[in-house]
């Protein structure tokens, strides 16, 4: 099915993340909460839920919560523990500790790059399960023979941002889960490794006549990428839609993603669903964040992407909002590159020439580029900015500064990029004249496309040497 | 013989070693718990290693601390570390804590000896310990009936003379119940004023830990050893522990004692003699002594049985059969799982499991768990109203003394009305006290219960020991080792 056919039919989607918050230690005890460790070494009768031991909550990770709470502008307020009840074996407790109806943040939002902006109902603290293997019968748990659990997991704080149903396309999702990450990333609360399962995404689908109600709606899981996401939600629409063109209805239900076969399946109907018996957990109390408390996170979480963005584009005035910077300004403050960017433009470089390298060039070997010295980045930028290097040969000089290092104007000598003897371009360009008679006459009757044509012929000649503005230079002075 | 405190002076001066102590009741508990059964472990080996190390401080200068050589049992539901604990259950099978409770590290912090673990009914579900997987107690008083529970083992230890001093576990009055019907001291504690860590939890928002003695004083020295502030466990009071020995001897003068008829009428009438008995001694030491009522009371067990079992269903969700424990094979996880805690858990476990889950149930929630909640607040409200009129309330711990073993087993409801006098102190936080004055026409023995206000601990340990001291001489029970010391 094309999207032609999907035609006349609003997708309605919500997101659930579940992020792991960046604590020395888990969530109720003092165990290590660290990724990749030998199972089963960072535990102990707490997160094991040993008979007699209790929780004592993790500080650090209620401020951690503020932190993305006042990122998502949501309302911070004092909140509760209830117990959510399931029989699992990775779970220790056969409960999990989460937050019920009384959430330490509530009712914020996002904006996203595009400028449009999705609603945050919650976001709340909860304790992470344990990991289990399922060892043959294809890794799902009926059919497995054995099963092994890691319960180095087990209690690791994570905080589940809830979003109001307010996205209308699967790349809009993408773009909330990218631009969410962002967000957690400079809060510094989570590191939102989506492949370690740091940041894991759950999705909310719907579809529905425009300006109909809600469609019911299924639950997707096993995310386990932006490409997932966006892919998963792509083919769950168009199922929904095929169910309800045929006249059928969608069954609410929760559906598994799967990432070979490109296609959600059944895991669980509405009438399947836990009946999770949550009730106020009696072994802690109240988590009451007083307004010091509260006004000391807020104090400490940074600048966010959309006001990086915002600082960005201010930098390059009235161009700055066209779609075509707009993508370049996400691209940088994506990849953590704006601090350089800016650093070059306080320097006097032209902000379009710096938004262009950093967002192309420089934003392609994004973990190279964070490392750079920003003062040698700004001097290469001004070798091209006052012409001693052509554009082509600026890029080239880059990508040997990203890959060693070191100082741009030694490392275009190294290249042998001098700018060409004015004597030598001539001679070039005569030779080249000769070569091609018949475009030169249509140049010189006027033909301006071929300035690009003689260019690149010039450029190929001196093997990338030549300066591109004195090659039409001496073009313009030939033709007269 | 003499009493722990006593007993832990002459460990401290040198005039008894602590090795003859423990090894003097470690006799007894093998010469009269075959008869008793109070314990489900005994731990000669570890209580006579504790007891050469006591001596080796106390020869090298050192001061082992108030409870110096004291032997002391442990209700089975208190971890030990490397010590089996059962809680009286199938499902622990084997299982062996790596860690001890707050408790008992503060126990031998005091250089007290843990001699053994208690019987206790199943998960300290019910009232008689006759549900526990390894048998019942009987009561030394009488060997055909109970001695309480749910912390009958620790009760029936004390009251046998095997240990001194006992530590229980109290949720809906598994303490003072059984203290009651034992002829010995129990108190219940303000909720928070004892560390829950290492108590296997039943109902976790009603549990506390407890002291056992034989004398209002003893309970009072081993409650100030256990209380106050734990930072392992959350609902922990961030206080220090109040001092309640040097307190004992003020007396009641000028003291406002209130008489809830809830918890007079209605009780067997050898008991609510003894309550009308223990009123007229306290009015005579200098009190005001004032009828009144609280009938919000009657609506505590209810409450109760609904809180308590929907807490206990969560709880006890963990015993699964993964980690630890018990495992009964199947043919896949949840199978596994289901035939383990069937296997497991005995039916008073299963049935309080089933009454919680129901309780908690989407669309049963507000009718049974949330209107619980309600019923807790007001009875809350209720206590406060009283004691803007009384200091303490006085009024029987139990409806009757010890019942036959096996009567009320297969009638849960008549079971769970044991819990009547003492269930309203959990729900509302409050301490509590059961202190013996005297006995019914069977020479059975009668508790009466002195209820405070949250903190008041010392107030409750002071009016207990001004009854302890108008109470008749007790009777030497008729299951008791040669240690057994009266008062």
């Amino acid at each position: 099915m094309t999207a032609a056919e999907t035609t006349g039919w609003e997708p309605v989607i919500g997101l659930e993340v579940h992020c792991e918050l960046r604590t020395e230690t888990k969530l109720f005890c003092g165990c290590r909460n660290a990724f990749g460790d030998e199972p089963n070494t960072n535990i102990c009768p707490v997160c094991l839920g040993l008979p007699g031991s209790l929780p004592v909550l993790n500080a650090t990770a209620v401020e951690f919560a503020m932190r993305i709470g006042t990122a998502l502008h949501c309302e911070i307020r004092p909140s509760l523990f209830h117990r959510k009840n399931y029989f699992y074996p990775d779970m220790p407790k056969d409960y999990q500790i989460s937050q019920y109806d009384e959430p330490i943040n509530t009712n914020g939002w996002l904006e996203l790059p595009d400028g449009s902006r999705v609603g945050v109902e919650r976001a709340h603290m909860e304790e992470d399960t344990g990991k289990t293997t399922h060892r043959g019968g294809g890794g799902r748990i009926h059919e497995a023979e054995h099963s092994l659990v890691d319960y180095n997991r087990a209690g690791v704080p994570l905080v589940e941002i809830v979003s109001r149903p307010d996205i209308r396309s699967a790349t809009q999702a993408r773009l909330y889960a990218a631009e969410l990450r962002g967000v957690l990333i400079a809060t510094g609360a989570s590191d939102g490794r989506m492949e370690e399962g740091s940041m894991r995404v759950d999705a909310n689908v719907s579809v529905r006549r425009a300006g109909e109600a809600f469609g019911t709606r299924c639950e997707i899981k096993n995310l386990n990428s932006l490409r997932s996401l966006v892919r998963a939600i792509e083919y769950e629409i168009t199922r929904q839609v095929e169910v309800l063109e045929s006249g059928g209805t969608v069954a609410q239900q929760t559906r598994h993603w799967d990432e070979d076969q490109g296609r959600t399946g059944a895991l669980r109907s509405k009438e399947e669903a836990f009946d999770y018996r949550y009730f106020p957990e009696p072994d802690l109390v109240r988590v009451d964040p007083d307004a010091r408390w509260q006004a000391e996170v807020a104090a400490a979480v940074g600048a966010m992407p959309a006001d990086r963005r915002a600082a960005l584009a201010a930098l390059l005035g009235p161009d700055g909002t066209s779609q075509a910077r707009t993508d370049q300004i996400a691209t940088v403050v994506e990849h953590g590159l704006d601090g350089l960017m800016t650093t070059a433009v306080e320097a006097g470089i032209g902000a379009t020439l710096a938004l262009a390298r950093t967002a192309n060039e420089a934003s392609a070997e994004p973990e190279r580029a964070r490392a750079l010295d920003p003062a040698g980045y700004t001097a290469l930028l001004r070798l091209e900015q006052e012409g001693t290097l052509s554009a082509t040969q600026a890029k080239v000089v880059l990508g040997d500064l990203l890959e060693r290092g070191g100082d741009p104007a030694a490392l275009a000598r190294l290249r042998g990029f001098e700018a060409l003897e004015a004597d030598s371009l001539a001679a070039v360009m005569d030779e080249l004249i000769a070569d091609h008679p018949d475009e030169w006459a249509r140049f010189v009757g006027g033909d301006d496309k071929l300035t690009g044509f003689f260019t690149g012929l010039a450029m190929q000649a001196t093997d990338k040497k030549a300066n591109g503005k004195a090659v039409a230079a001496e073009l313009r002075r030939r033709r007269g | 013989m003499t009493t722990a405190l006593a007993l832990a002076g002459q460990v401290r001066r040198g005039e008894v070693s602590a090795a003859e102590v423990v090894d003097r009741h470690l006799a007894a508990i093998d010469e009269a718990d075959g008869a008793v059964h109070a314990f489900l472990t005994v731990l000669h080996d570890g209580a006579r290693r504790r007891a050469a190390e006591i001596d080796r401080r106390i020869a090298a200068g050192e001061d082992p601390g108030p409870l110096a050589g004291v032997p002391v049992a442990v209700k089975d539901n208190l971890c030990t570390a490397g010590v089996r604990t059962t809680c009286s259950s199938r499902i622990l099978d084997g299982w062996c804590p790596p860690y001890d409770a707050t408790v008992v590290e503060r126990l031998q912090g005091a250089g007290a000896v843990v001699v053994g673990k208690t019987n206790l009914d199943e998960f300290a579900m019910g009232s008689s310990t006759e549900n526990s997987a390894f048998g019942p107690t009987r009561n030394p008083y009488a060997a055909d009936r109970v001695p309480g529970g749910s912390s009958g083992g620790s009760a029936a230890a004390v009251a046998a003379g095997l240990v001194p001093l006992a530590l229980g576990s109290d949720t809906g009055g598994s303490i003072r119940q059984p203290a009651a019907l034992c002829g010995v001291v129990g108190m219940k504690p303000t909720y928070g004023m004892v560390s829950r860590y290492g108590l296997v939890a039943f109902a976790s928002s009603l549990d506390q830990v407890g002291p056992f003695g034989t004398t209002v004083a003893d309970a009072a020295g081993l409650f100030e050893v256990i209380a106050g502030h734990d930072p392992l466990d959350s609902t922990s009071l961030e206080r220090p522990a109040p001092r309640a020995v040097e307190t004992l001897d003020e007396g009641v003068e000028g003291l406002r004692v209130g008489l809830p008829r809830e918890l007079v009428e209605g009780v067997a009438p050898d008991v609510g003699a003894r309550v009308q008995r223990a009123a007229e001694v306290l009015a005579s030491a200098g009190a005001t002594v004032t009828e009144c009522s609280i009938p919000e009371l009657a609506y505590g067990l209810p409450a109760y049985y609904l809180l308590a079992p929907a807490e206990a269903s969560s709880n006890l969700s963990r015993y699964d059969g993964v980690r630890y424990g018990l495992r009964v094979e199947g043919d896949d996880v949840e199978a596994m799982m289901r035939a383990t805690r069937a296997a497991g858990f005995g039916a008073e476990v299963k049935r309080r499991i089933m009454l919680g889950t129901y309780a908690l149930s989407a669309g049963y929630y507000d009718a049974y768990y949330g209107q619980a909640q309600k019923v807790r607040t007001l009875i809350i409200n209720a206590f406060d109203e009283a004691y803007r009129h009384a200091d303490v309330l006085l009024g029987a711990t139990t409806p009757t003394t010890a019942f036959p073993l096996g009567a009320k087993v297969d009638d849960p409801m008549a079971m769970y009305l044991s819990d009547v006098c003492t269930v309203p102190s959990n729900l509302a936080g409050h301490p509590a006290i059961s202190v013996p004055f005297g006995a019914d026409g069977d020479g059975l023995p009668i508790g009466v219960q002195v209820l405070a206000p949250a903190l008041c601990e010392p107030l409750v340990f002071r009016v207990a020991a001004v009854l302890e001291e108008a109470a008749p001489a007790p009777v030497a029970p008729a299951l008791a080792g040669a240690t057994w010391s009266g008062r």
